[in-house]
């Protein structure tokens, strides 16, 4: 839309490194992003996520490494010069201005004349569908018109790049849902990049076009939201994607990425995501894909049932295997406590990785 | 009957709020009453009961005489300084302060003049800014004055020693309300492109008017009051007669209660006008809480 | 352009930090005027004294009488410290735990002694002391200080209740505690850090309150401060050092217990925390 970022083709994170005091939050981070894309960055708290976001929009400084708008070095400059977009996990709303000068904001420091400010706003406010609430302060708003302010307030500078740190999880779940469909609505119609930093593997599967997945400072995975739903690269990833179930099992047999696990006997198969290394493997598989069958069914684990629940259309229970691994399964019809069950492993779902060091 | 009247009027109450728990209040609402209030109602019948029987006698004396009323001018020419100097310093320290990882040292040594008191202060001030003290003896020496200047017994003693116990409340009531401001306001303004200069304009200055207001009102009604160094580190027959000192002489020298009430009602309702004109002007701004989203 | 915006930032924070440094570097210089002179055996038309003494200390003990001055000083301060938590923490309890009709008066009612300088207040305080014989007596003292330490002690234990929860105190009550036993086993310890907190504040404040002790104390009644204003405004008749010996003494006594204080308190709470309240809607 704007002229100074039409130009602008990608953002690239190259050797990004934070550190706070002894604590390396962020360790060498590469990462190129492609306008128009929608990039979640997924990870569970202390991650590194926010750190990697915060960097981006300057409110951090790196330790190391360097941020390109293209062929611009931007890690240099202030916040306050980069021109994105930022959405606040508390909305950070200004509390003595009323919604339409929440919005204007960012184009009064810009000295972008009053009038056009005006038309701006009020594009902006119709976007986020709040025309009738303008002149209203936040703090008369409910924490949905809240979150859709800071998200007009940030897109009507126009910003190559939209930064959203959590901006759902202070609201309730259904409001929640709206939102997504709301923030991706507004995604499609800017043509920016969008980086979205979230805990939650849902919003960042049912928003993003990539996800990057981060551990521990460092990224883990990245790849298409199917991508690491169904091909998760390592063993934390998968556990993070809901992956709940991990067997130990030894090595019977390896052709390719096909490798079959002897566990306790019983034979299974499953795609193996990384080169196999030692006698001993895990077998990696959601809840949803180890189903109880009837006892005549071969190639099925016998475990004892521990607890079980009803979730609408299946049953979900716990049992144990007879080497006291625990394991998460489905089954079309109530089971008791206490009960053996046969548990059949879907062999297209199953991953196989390495035992975790 | 009368059982289930006083169990009905028993619930009743309690159900207001009164129960035994709200009677630990009135030990002291009795004590404040006894000790602030009925003084203070006293002191305001007895100012209008002075020796010579006319009922506004002494009102009339205080505003006829310049000796008394020239007080007020010379105690507010030397509060309202002293008060604006303290804020207009303090305001940009605490915004660097609150930056700060450890700022318990720089204000442990802040509270230090607090605690110590106004007397001490101004014994230390009278050997200290004296002519023969160090820091005149360090500006002669760095040539900034021939002589030395004079700083104790006139005006400036008493604004020094306003601002050296009166900066350190200054500050600290801000600092407080400074970091009561949700940093990610400030996050908010820098990527909206906003630089120091607009975030303290557009956003800061909006949010901490209500507790500059406040902050005001308080150090000023300090420094209206000023007593013991406007006796010890100023001129106090001359440019420092404040009007404490007027009630004090009032009531303790010439021991006229009535004329010393008189005074104090008259301190009293220049310090309540002041703070009522400054909280009427905050009412003109914003004043809900300093963060931005819910709580 | 961005050189020069790095530029003024850089000036304006070394600005202001020369400020306060100058602040404080003057302030330290003040204190150790004070202690210099005290030891001084005589310090004219010089940087420093020509010799050092500690005699100053032991005329200084007698000329003010000192032992006499340092007994009142310590009863007024601790029956003010005790009779602060005994009719504030009560009363700090029942506003934090119930609402009652007229509470916003109780809390005008407590938070003016504190808004209101000691010295409006404490001229028609004193005169009703004086008519009722309690002027220039120790128990006069005593009840002039309660003015400010009373609400003191109730705004800065009302936050500090009400963090506790209220459950607490219902499962004691359920598992059939007595009030006494109530009282005793559970509020008390639980009560005891902001109690301990709060009446140290007071006792530091109170040995430095100068204006209301000052009209309502009488010559067998004077504590420390008081003792030292009139040191000083009748300065000429005693030595320097001698004053400046007394100084030393009760600047001791201050920032002992204010060290004390310290270590269970943020040194700002001093200032604000009972300060803080009224902005709080």
């Amino acid at each position: 839309m704007s002229k100074d970022h039409s130009a602008f083709r990608s953002l690239r994170l190259e050797q990004v490194g934070r550190v706070f005091g002894a604590h390396n939050a962020l360790k060498n981070l590469n990462l190129e992003i492609q306008r128009g894309e929608f990039v979640a960055l997924l990870g569970p708290s202390g991650c590194g996520k926010s750190t990697a976001l915060n960097c981006i929009a300057g409110l951090l400084t790196t330790s190391s490494g360097s941020i390109w708008l293209d062929d611009r070095r931007i890690d240099v400059l202030d916040a306050e010069e980069r021109g994105f977009g930022m959405v606040f996990q508390n909305y950070a709303l200004f509390p003595h201005m009323s919604v339409r000068q929440n919005i204007g904001f960012g184009l009064k420091m810009r000295d972008v004349p009053k009038a056009e400010i005006a038309k701006r706003v009020d594009q902006a406010l119709a976007t986020v569908r709040l025309e009738s609430q303008a002149d209203k302060l936040p703090g008369q708003l409910s924490g949905g018109q809240q979150q859709r302010v800071a998200i007009a307030r940030a897109i009507v500078i126009e910003p190559p790049l939209v930064l959203m740190d959590e901006p759902l999880s202070n609201l309730d779940a259904k409001l929640r849902l709206e939102m997504r469909q709301e923030i991706r609505r507004i995604h499609a119609g800017l043509g920016s990049v969008t980086i979205y930093v979230t805990h939650d593997q849902d919003e960042a599967l049912s928003l993003a076009d990539r996800i990057v997945v981060l551990r521990d400072g460092e990224i883990r995975q990245v790849g298409t939201p199917e991508d690491l739903y169904m091909r998760p690269a390592k063993l934390d990833v998968a556990d993070f994607m809901g992956f709940r179930n991990r067997i130990n099992g030894r090595v019977a047999q390896q052709s390719g990425d096909q490798v079959v696990l002897d566990i306790g006997g019983v034979h299974v198969q499953g795609q193996a995501r990384e080169t196999i290394t030692g006698p001993i493997a895990v077998a990696s598989l959601r809840p949803d894909d180890l189903v109880a069958v009837a006892a005549s069914e071969a190639g099925a684990f016998s475990a004892l049932v521990e607890a079980i629940e009803y979730r609408g259309r299946d049953f979900f229970g716990s049992a144990r295997l007879p080497d006291q691994t625990e394991v998460f399964f489905r089954s079309h019809h109530r089971l008791n406590a206490g009960e053996p069950v046969h548990l059949m492993a879907d062999k297209s779902k199953l991953l196989i990785f390495n035992q975790e060091a | 009957m009368g059982h289930k009247h006083q169990t009905g009027l028993k619930v009743r109450l309690a159900a207001r709020g009164l129960d035994g728990v709200t009677l630990l209040i009135i030990p002291s609402l009795l004590l404040m009453i006894g000790l602030f209030i009925y003084p203070f109602l006293y002191g305001l019948w007895l100012s209008f009961h002075p020796k010579d029987g006319s009922f506004l006698g002494n009102y009339a004396r205080f505003f006829a005489d310049p000796f008394l009323y020239e007080t007020i001018n010379k105690t507010l020419w030397i509060a309202m300084p002293a008060t604006l100097i303290n804020i207009l310093f303090a305001v940009p320290v605490a915004f660097r302060v609150r930056l700060m990882q450890n700022q318990r040292w720089l204000t442990t040594l802040l509270v230090l003049p607090i605690t110590l008191g106004t007397v001490l202060v101004a014994e230390g001030m009278l050997n200290y800014l004296g002519p023969q003290g160090w820091f005149n003896r360090t500006i002669m020496l760095l040539g900034l004055t021939a002589g030395p200047v004079k700083l104790v017994h006139n005006y400036w003693g008493v604004m020094l020693s306003l601002i050296i116990t009166g900066f350190p409340f200054t500050f600290l009531l801000i600092l407080s309300y400074v970091t009561g401001i949700d940093p990610a306001l400030e996050n908010a303004g820098k990527t909206l492109g906003a630089r120091a200069t607009s975030r303290f304009r557009h956003i800061f200055l909006p949010l901490l008017i209500p507790g500059l207001a406040i902050t005001f009102c308080l150090s000023f009604v300090q420094a209206f009051s000023v007593f013991p160094s406007a006796v010890l580190l100023g001129a106090p027959a001359g440019p420092t007669r404040v009007i404490s000192i007027a009630a004090y002489q009032a009531a303790f020298e010439e021991y006229d209660y009535s004329m010393a009430s008189s005074i104090a009602m008259i301190m009293g309702f220049v310090q309540l006008g002041i703070v009522v004109a400054v909280l009427a002007v905050r009412g003109l701004f914003y004043r809900g809480p300093a963060v931005g989203g819910k709580g | 352009m961005n050189q020069l915006h790095i530029l003024g930032r850089r000036l304006w924070i070394f600005s202001v930090w020369s400020l306060v440094t100058f602040f404080i570097v003057n302030l330290l210089a003040m204190i150790a005027t004070v202690i210099t002179s005290s030891t001084a055996t005589r310090w004219l038309r010089s940087w420093l004294p020509d010799a050092y003494t500690f005699k100053w200390y032991l005329s200084a003990w007698s000329e003010f009488q000192l032992d006499d001055v340092l007994v009142t000083t310590f009863q007024v301060v601790f029956a003010v410290v005790a009779l602060s938590g005994l009719f504030g923490v009560p009363a700090a309890y029942a506003m934090a735990r119930r609402d009652f009709p007229g509470k916003n008066i109780a809390m005008l009612l407590f938070l003016l002694p504190m808004l209101v300088p000691p010295v409006t207040f404490g001229i028609p305080l004193a005169t009703v002391l004086y008519q009722t014989g309690l002027g220039g007596t120790m128990a006069g003292v005593i009840l002039a200080n309660l003015v400010p330490t009373v609400p003191f002690v109730i705004l800065v234990m009302i936050p500090f209740i009400e963090q506790i929860d209220p459950k607490i105190e219902s499962a004691a009550r359920v598992f059939g505690a007595s009030t006494f036993q109530l009282f005793w086993r559970i509020l008390l310890p639980l009560l005891l850090p902001g109690m301990l907190a709060a009446l140290l504040l007071v006792l530091v404040r109170t040995i430095a309150m100068f204006e209301l002790t000052f009209l309502t104390s009488g010559p067998t009644s004077q504590t420390l401060v008081v003792a030292l204003y009139y040191a000083v405004f009748a300065a000429g008749v005693r030595a320097v050092q001698s004053i400046d010996a007394m100084a030393v003494i009760y600047m001791a006594i201050t920032v002992i217990w204010l060290i004390i204080a310290l270590r269970f308190v943020n040194p700002a709470q001093i200032v604000t925390r009972a300060k803080q309240q009224p902005s709080a809607h």
